[in-house]
């Protein structure tokens, strides 16, 4: 699984930050921060929700990468 | 498509209930022409692709004084959150660069790890709101005890305003909301009281800093180029959005979460057995909420478009049913049902996009704090009367109960 993130479009919710911690953070600013662009298999599903959940659609999945 | 007009607010058959005929829109007409109470004409969509696309659409905003916007109401009664009134204007930029350089500085205190620095003190407040409603005994009113002032003493915090003044808050935001209860007069009073107040606070901030939000959002600024620092007047217009937009909707959130959960009491229970699913439970509680208002957040048409085949001119005002949205089956499978495991749960409760609820990561905090407290202290809880006989108050934001009678 591929992970990207569109700072422009992020709103800062920071529901990414609470779903799955171990890929995203958030700056000062709230802006999404990827700390993790090829997350282990064991995180997929956290990610996924943090994905879907995004107010901003701010999150790109590539699950065949 | 058939073109029945159908008047706003739709009927509820029941505070906790959504109005069927949103299924029939959703399928039939999920682009309607609707009539206000003001006599005025627009639309609404219900279905969860379009209230989506619209409010995510960087074009567009809520209607604002001199946009020639449907009214809500004829007179202009309807508060501060109701419409656009030059009286009630913010100075909160609405749109493109100058909205987003607002939105960045004040988001820097809504990051969730601020969130969760804020669940500690948040905690003690719902622990000690909940020991005056215990000590004075069976049954307590859920709302009065809990739901509404909790979420100004969170304000209050926020802001660095004195906790003695949180009375005064509590004043000022029932008068901007609560349109039934106040006349105009009032209303307009209280805007006018509140500027003042925080006026004298933000002079208070800058002479003497503290940790809150005005205070950080004045030293931060300080090392920003003078055109993208806040002036006073967005400074109070931030403080002051805060009060509206986060108190009503919170304190109503609050009792209708404990509503829900407690009307189909094997929803406690299976809490009570698992608290890890207090955070998909609060999810599940804010899509399943038929409350969200009457009328949805609006959006004004600036320039034509086409909705999935239906041309929408410039001009035309159109409300977003979210409540509806959060029951659209080609989303959520068993829409109808609550399920407290739900997840993924994209609902639109919070809107969508660059406007969706600056404050969301905080309403979270704070409705995962009381269901948290709520079922640590008062496992027992129950609703002292029937879900049928809960009562249902028409807020301008979002709705909500008008008690929420409960023993233990």
């Amino acid at each position: 699984m591929k992970v990207r993130v569109d700072e422009a479009k992020c709103c800062g919710a920071g529901q990414c930050a609470l779903i799955a911690p171990e890929v995203f953070d958030q700056r000062e600013d709230g802006i999404v921060v990827l700390l993790e662009p090829g997350p282990a298999p064991d995180r997929h599903s956290a990610v996924r929700e943090a994905a879907a959940v995004c107010p901003a659609a701010a999150i790109a999945l590539d699950e065949d990468a | 498509m058939s073109e029945s007009v159908v008047r706003l607010p739709i009927p509820t058959p029941g505070p906790l209930y959504p109005p069927a005929e949103w299924e029939r829109l959703r399928e039939r007409c999920p682009v309607a022409t609707v009539e206000l109470p003001s006599g005025d004409r627009a639309k609404f969509v219900s279905r969860y692709d379009h209230v989506r696309a619209l409010l995510s659409d960087p074009r567009f905003s809520r209607p604002r004084a001199g946009d020639d916007a449907a009214r809500v109401s004829a007179d202009g009664a309807g508060g501060v959150a109701a419409d656009a009134s030059p009286e009630y204007e913010l100075a909160i930029p609405e749109n493109g660069e100058p909205h987003l350089r607002w939105r960045r500085q004040v988001g820097r205190y809504f990051t969730a790890k601020r969130m969760a620095a804020l669940r500690p003190d948040m905690t003690k407040t719902a622990e000690a709101l909940l020991d005056d409603m215990i000590e004075r005994g069976r049954p307590g009113d859920l709302k009065a005890a809990l739901g509404f002032p909790l979420p100004v003493y969170v304000i209050c915090a926020l802001l660095g305003a004195p906790a003695e003044d949180r009375d005064r808050f509590s004043h000022w935001s029932d008068a901007f909301l609560n349109v039934s209860r106040f006349s105009q007069e009032e209303t307009k009073a209280a805007f006018i009281g509140f500027s003042r107040y925080m006026t004298e606070l933000i002079a208070a901030k800058r002479a003497d800093p503290g940790e809150d939000l005005l205070s950080m959002l004045i030293v931060e600024g300080a090392a920003l180029p003078e055109e993208e620092r806040l002036t006073d007047a967005e400074l109070l217009a931030t403080g002051m959005g805060l009060l509206v937009a986060g108190h009503e909707t919170t304190a109503n959130m609050i009792g209708k979460m404990a509503a829900l959960l407690l009307a189909d009491r094997s929803r406690w229970e299976q809490l009570l057995a698992d608290p890890s699913l207090i955070r998909t439970a609060v999810e599940e509680v804010l899509r399943f909420d038929a409350n969200l208002g009457g009328f949805g957040i609006r959006r004004y048409l600036s320039e034509d478009i086409d909705l999935d085949g239906e041309a929408l001119p410039s001009g035309t005002t159109v409300f977003c049913g979210m409540s509806a949205a959060n029951r659209d089956e080609r989303v959520f499978d068993g829409a109808d049902k609550m399920d407290l495991t739900r997840g993924p749960n994209p609902h639109l409760t919070f809107g969508a996009g660059p406007h969706s609820c600056l404050g969301q990561a905080l309403a979270r905090t704070e409705l995962q704090v009381v269901l948290e407290v709520l079922l640590r202290k008062l496992p027992t809880l129950e609703l002292a009367v029937s879900a049928e006989e809960l009562k249902k108050v028409e807020g301008l934001l979002v709705g909500g109960l008008r008690e929420v009678p409960v023993r233990w």
